[in-house]
């Protein structure tokens, strides 16, 4: 059972990084997320079940997804909307569009005898048990993501698209067209959005349109539950405390499922204690950034005596 | 060098709001040359700027930078030629990344691509860099940590790391306490000496910018009211100033910040 959520929170957390580069990164609030989760789904369902193996599912599912995230950006950036809105259009159109990516089908599932990675996962380990071989697998393919996307960042394109989401003055004056790098950002992440939904399809066997819903709240969630454990500017730690942030969701909610009827929870409230988390975490990190500043300056200040009396 | 011709800005045309603040300017800066520019508010210094800039596209008019023409060319692609600073020191550095990581986004101009640049070599170039303005053994620090001051400062280092053919200083020492301003002045004269930029400069102190530079404009209501050059421009006092406007526009410069200011 333990495994099931260290998969379930892995593949959660491949969504929980998309939406560190839209929120985190880009700064900009992107319910993309909810429409691109399903279409990677609901790509790789199809095609997977239509037999074009896992690989060009997957793959299609992530250049989908990209394809998704750019649609938001240029509605942003070309009619000059807000970010949330030009999302939310997206966002729309994305369920009709799902819904016929799944052949006007809300479901499609995934049958036994078709092979998924998650399949494939027991047969590469055979040394380990079903569980583990799967939590392995999807191990490895989260930590490979990580480490493309903090080298990614690490390059002068990913240094600009970080320049960006603090002070967009200072990219336009290095004479980048900001709407270019947003175009990449959103991208990525809805790419990376999108492959975590279709891994999940193979995980659980099935797509469904609303697979989707409420997904950017919950990946909020995930992504400030991880800025509790510890707080860094290097992008490997940032990307690293999200990944944790996503397990620990994902076990917050399996421990609700199993105990919250001890206290009245049933899974119907979940959504409403997500929301709930992630108000309270704005709340403390609004009281924690004011007391961090006050930290700061305090250091910098001592660093400045110091200094003098080193001159002096 | 820098060719304005007939720029005319007009803000909300055909609305109660409608407000000329540029009308008719036509200014030539010549190579080498450093302006200052003075006027009270709202009387398009910043306006200006932001049409050379291309914050906002003109009303009418055209700009010419190098004899090529500009004026319907984006604030991005112009960036390619000039630097800009602006009086809110956060708006040149991104705070949430390093100090080195801020130099290598100004070591070059126009889109990037997947190069890890930041490299040993590099560091050592950047320390140096930092020495005039005693940031060199801070190079990961974050530029969030950094005081107004020093943010200006490298603000100003990272806009001249290019080489721009023109810098626009729009108040950028307004903002900070008056050791800082004078710091941050004496960086920029250094800077503009060693590069021999030309430079355009809105300044609120008018003896600053009667001691400095080799131009003086001075500007109100949207027009430039005169322009002050060479052996002119050494006579200058701000008495002389003060009646020279008074003369010119039939009433009284009002704008008790530039007059009282002096250091």
């Amino acid at each position: 059972m333990i495994e099931g959520i260290f998969v379930e929170g892995l593949i959660f957390s491949l969504m929980v990084l998309g939406i560190l580069i839209s929120y985190r990164i880009l700064d900009l609030a992107d319910l993309t997320c909810d429409g691109s989760y399903a279409t990677g789904a609901a790509v790789a369902t199809m095609c997977i079940v239509n037999g074009l193996g896992i690989t060009v599912g997957l793959v299609l599912a992530f250049l989908v997804g990209i394809l998704c995230g750019m649609v938001t950006s240029m509605i942003h950036t070309k009619l000059k909307i807000p970010g949330l809105l030009a999302s939310i259009l997206t966002m729309t159109m994305l369920y009709s569009i799902n819904l016929r990516i799944l052949g006007n089908r809300a479901n499609v599932p995934i049958q036994r005898t078709v092979t998924t990675l998650y399949r494939i996962f027991p047969n590469a380990f055979p040394f380990l048990s079903t569980a583990f071989a799967s939590l392995l697998g999807t191990l490895i393919i989260v930590l490979a993501v990580k480490v493309v996307m903090d080298l990614f960042f690490r390059t002068d394109l990913g240094l600009a698209i970080g320049a960006l989401g603090g002070n967009e003055q200072v990219v336009i004056s290095q004479g980048m067209n900001p709407s270019s790098l947003k175009l990449i950002g959103l991208g990525l992440s809805n790419g990376l959005i999108a492959l975590s939904g279709g891994m999940l399809a193979q995980y659980q066997g099935f797509a469904d349109a609303n697979l989707g819903q409420g997904m950017v709240v919950q990946g909020l969630a995930a992504i400030m539950l991880g800025e509790f454990l510890f707080s860094s500017n290097r992008i490997s730690l940032i990307t690293l405390r999200a990944i944790f942030g996503a397990i620990i969701y994902k076990a917050l909610m399996f421990f609700g499922r199993r105990y919250g009827y001890l206290i009245g929870i049933t899974p119907n409230d979940f959504k409403l204690l997500t929301g709930i988390l992630v108000i309270i975490s704005l709340a403390i990190a609004k009281t924690r950034s004011a007391a961090s500043d006050a930290g700061a300056k305090k250091k910098a200040i001592l660093r400045t005596q110091q200094k003098g009396e080193e001159n002096a | 060098m820098l060719k304005i011709e007939h720029v005319t800005k007009v803000f909300f045309p055909g609305t109660i709001n409608e407000k000329v603040a540029l009308e008719d300017i036509n200014l030539t800066v010549n190579e080498g040359d450093v302006v200052c520019v003075i006027g009270s508010n709202g009387s398009g210094k910043s306006t200006l700027f932001n049409m050379i800039a291309g914050t906002f596209p003109v009303t009418s008019g055209t700009i010419k930078l190098k004899d090529r023409d500009i004026t319907h060319q984006s604030e991005h692609k112009r960036a390619f030629e000039i630097g800009r600073i602006f009086q809110d020191p956060t708006k040149g550095t991104s705070a949430n990344m390093s100090i080195q990581d801020n130099l290598i986004l100004a070591s070059k101009k126009g889109m990037r691509g997947l190069k890890f640049s930041l490299n040993s070599e590099k560091k050592e170039y950047f320390k140096e860099l930092l020495e005039p303005i005693h940031l060199e053994n801070r190079l990961e620090d974050n530029v969030g940590l950094l005081s107004g001051g020093q943010r200006q400062a490298l603000t100003l280092l990272m806009a001249t790391l290019s080489h721009p053919s023109l810098m626009l200083l729009d108040e950028h020492t307004a903002a900070l306490d008056p050791v800082n301003a004078a710091t941050v002045m004496d960086l920029t004269k250094h800077y503009i000496e060693k590069d021999k930029l030309t430079a355009m400069m809105v300044t609120h102190n008018m003896q600053f910018a009667i001691d400095y530079g080799n131009r003086l404009i001075m500007m109100d209501e949207g027009h430039i009211i005169f322009d002050i050059k060479g052996e002119d421009k050494k006579k200058l006092t701000v008495q002389t100033l003060v009646e020279m406007f008074r003369d010119i526009r039939k009433k009284e410069f009002a704008s008790d910040e530039t007059l009282l200011t002096d250091d």
